[in-house]
């Protein structure tokens, strides 16, 4: 019995998975044209202001209602995500370069050094990760840097564990001393067999992080600690609309926060397709 | 409720005092460096940074306050010392329960801390036990025919739940609940004008972000549960409970939950970062009287004995949230033990 539910269970699941990962697929190629191909194509300024149309509701011409100086609430969350994504990727890098190397560094020395370094990892990862990117732009603040420092700053943990444990588990296979005993130096062991054999396990950690390090930079943003306002990135919009939302207009919150959740849904959707190939044999419902 | 998993119907079974204790002991020695390093760690990012004690301090009276004056608040305060040495002296006196000064609240640090800590645990409590109860009944449900629509609607809102910031939900929750159908306060712990703080007022004014914070924890407790009851619900004891005739609501909450339930066990504790990160949104957005609110107008004013304060407490917070879910992961599965 317990097959037979698991059959059909899997066709029907296989099938709206497909679904799922073309649409995150679209979603993911448009959210990245927006924001490349809108701004230098569309020529309009999204800080014109125009006190005449302020606050007006979703309408055909302005699809999303305009905010509280008359801004096209769409192009300006266009310009939101296309900062936000910019602000993830660039931090989510940062985050993957320096969570691979301590990682690795740690699993190819071990011993002291890998003790020394994981116990390290574990002490940062026990401030809250939001609580410590506060405390790091509280001090460094103002500017773009210091958001972007302190988003790769709490990301690079679980990069960093996760590439250790695939360095320690590819290091106790065959093909790795016969490497060694065929006389491949550490480092060439290391750049030939274990870097490469870690990198999509790292990568995968990388595209998911990108979403998570875009609402930690909108947190940080709405809280007043982000990024400047000139710069405005979808926590900053949310932030702005506040005053407006008080006053009852619901669209000048409400369209930013949907620019976040979408691009995150559909990176999540797609990053546990590619989960599913390179660990085929862990296929977790869970993509947490 | 975890002496009913750790044994059934032993009425009189006695806790296994002496191993929680040993381990309690453990981590507590094993808490203390990560404590003293995070401290370290705290003032050494200060001390790297472009950040002025003494302007913090004086904030903007220290614009026209006299060269000589500005000179005796900075001796004052010590921040002329080495780190190595201003650490310490912060650690010897944070010993003794003096956390220094707020230059925001204008009040002791510690005053801060014991006024505001205990509305935090309040929200923090009424929070997980909404994300608890919720998550725990949902999850069982949409175990139970997985698949089917019930399972479909809720695994794809707990998707989007947990992508969805805390701040957004909040900020739309105001607008619904306290503009659109004016059943319920925007904000703060008593309605303005009222000094009194009344049990109702609290209570009314704790529904919106306690639901907030509630319902942005909610998605995790809710998939744990419910993968761990569908994984229950394959295996050997549950088909043998059912061959053996119980009924349907014993085999799902006497059998399935039971095992179920050991993965979110672990998480009610694990889960207090995410909390606090929580926490420190929705307090803000609420207007909500604690100490995550007072951590975010301390960074906004760069208000440093306070920030550093807090920080430290979040951290110890979450060391005893791992350590109290490690003792409840011990206490519900014997096979684990006390030994981490």
């Amino acid at each position: 019995m317990a097959d037979r539910t698991w059959t059909s269970h899997g066709r029907t699941r296989r099938s709206t998975r497909t679904v799922r990962v073309s649409a995150s697929a679209l979603i993911v190629a448009a959210v990245v044209l927006a924001v490349l191909i809108v701004p230098p194509i569309v020529q309009l300024d999204e800080q014109a202001v125009d006190l005449s149309q302020k606050l007006l509701p979703p309408s055909w011409e302005h699809p999303f209602g305009t905010d509280d100086v008359g801004r096209d609430l769409l192009l300006r969350c266009v310009y939101g995500l296309r900062i936000s994504l910019l602000v993830g990727v660039v931090a989510a890098l940062v985050a993957t370069v320096v969570g691979t190397l301590v990682g690795a560094a740690a699993a190819a020395f071990g011993g002291w050094t890998d003790r020394i370094v994981m116990r390290l990892v574990d002490t940062f990862a026990s401030v809250p990760h939001l609580l410590l990117g506060i405390f790091i732009v509280a001090m460094f603040r103002p500017g773009v840097w210091p958001v972007v420092a302190s988003v790769a700053l709490t990301h690079w943990l679980s990069t960093a564990r996760i590439v250790r444990s695939e360095v320690l588990s590819l290091r106790s296979r065959p093909f790795i001393d016969a490497a060694i005993s065929g006389g491949s130096s550490r480092w060439r062991v290391t750049a030939r067999h274990l870097l490469p054999g870690v990198l999509p396990q790292a990568g995968l950690a990388a595209v998911l992080m990108v979403p998570h390090a875009m609402w930690h930079e909108s947190a940080l943003s709405f809280l007043g600690l982000g990024l400047p306002s000139h710069q405005a990135s979808l926590g900053n919009l949310v932030q702005t609309a506040r005053s407006s939302l008080l006053a009852g207009d619901w669209w000048p919150t409400l369209f930013p926060g949907l620019f976040l959740i979408i691009p995150t849904l559909a990176i999540a959707g797609l990053a546990g397709a590619w989960r599913e190939r390179i660990n085929p044999r862990r296929r977790s419902e869970l993509m947490l | 409720m975890t002496v009913g998993l750790h044994k059934e119907g032993t009425a009189g079974h006695r806790l296994p005092w002496g191993p929680m204790a040993r381990m309690a002991g453990r981590r507590t020695l094993l808490a203390a460096p990560v404590l003293l390093l995070v401290t370290f760690g705290v003032f050494a990012v200060a001390d790297a940074s472009p950040f002025d004690p003494v302007k913090a301090y004086t904030g903007t009276a220290g614009l026209t306050a006299s060269q000589e004056s500005l000179d005796q608040i900075r001796a004052n305060l010590g921040v002329d010392q080495p780190l190595v040495t201003r650490w310490w002296n912060w650690l010897t006196s944070a010993l003794t329960g003096d956390l220094g000064d707020s230059s925001v609240m204008r009040q002791p640090v510690a005053d801060v801390i014991a006024e505001r800590v205990g509305w935090s645990a309040l929200l923090a409590a009424a929070a997980f036990a909404l994300a608890i109860l919720l998550g725990t009944a949902l999850g069982v449900l949409a175990a139970r025919r997985r698949g089917g629509w019930l399972d479909r609607v809720a695994s794809s809102a707990a998707y989007t739940l947990e992508a969805a910031p805390a701040f957004w939900l909040g900020l739309l929750a105001i607008w619904l609940f306290a503009l659109k159908l004016g059943v319920l306060p925007a904000g703060g712990l008593t309605d303005t004008g009222s000094d009194v703080v009344t049990f109702d007022q609290v209570a009314t004014h704790l529904v919106l972000p306690a639901a907030v914070l509630g319902i942005s924890q909610l998605p995790w407790f809710f998939l744990y549960v419910r993968q761990g009851v569908a994984d229950a619900l394959d295996e050997d004891p549950v088909r043998g409970a059912r061959a053996r005739g119980l009924s349907e609501p014993v085999v799902l909450l006497g059998h399935a939950l039971r095992s179920g339930m050991l993965p979110m066990l672990t998480l009610i504790g694990s889960r207090v970062p995410e909390l606090i990160t929580g926490a420190l949104l929705v307090e803000t957005v609420f207007s909500w009287p604690g100490i995550a609110a007072a951590t975010v107008e301390a960074a906004t004013s760069a208000d440093f004995p306070l920030l550093a304060a807090l920080t430290v407490l979040a951290t110890a917070a979450v060391l005893i949230g791992n350590l109290l879910s490690d003792l409840l992961y011990g206490l519900a599965d014997p096979r684990v033990g006390f030994d981490g």
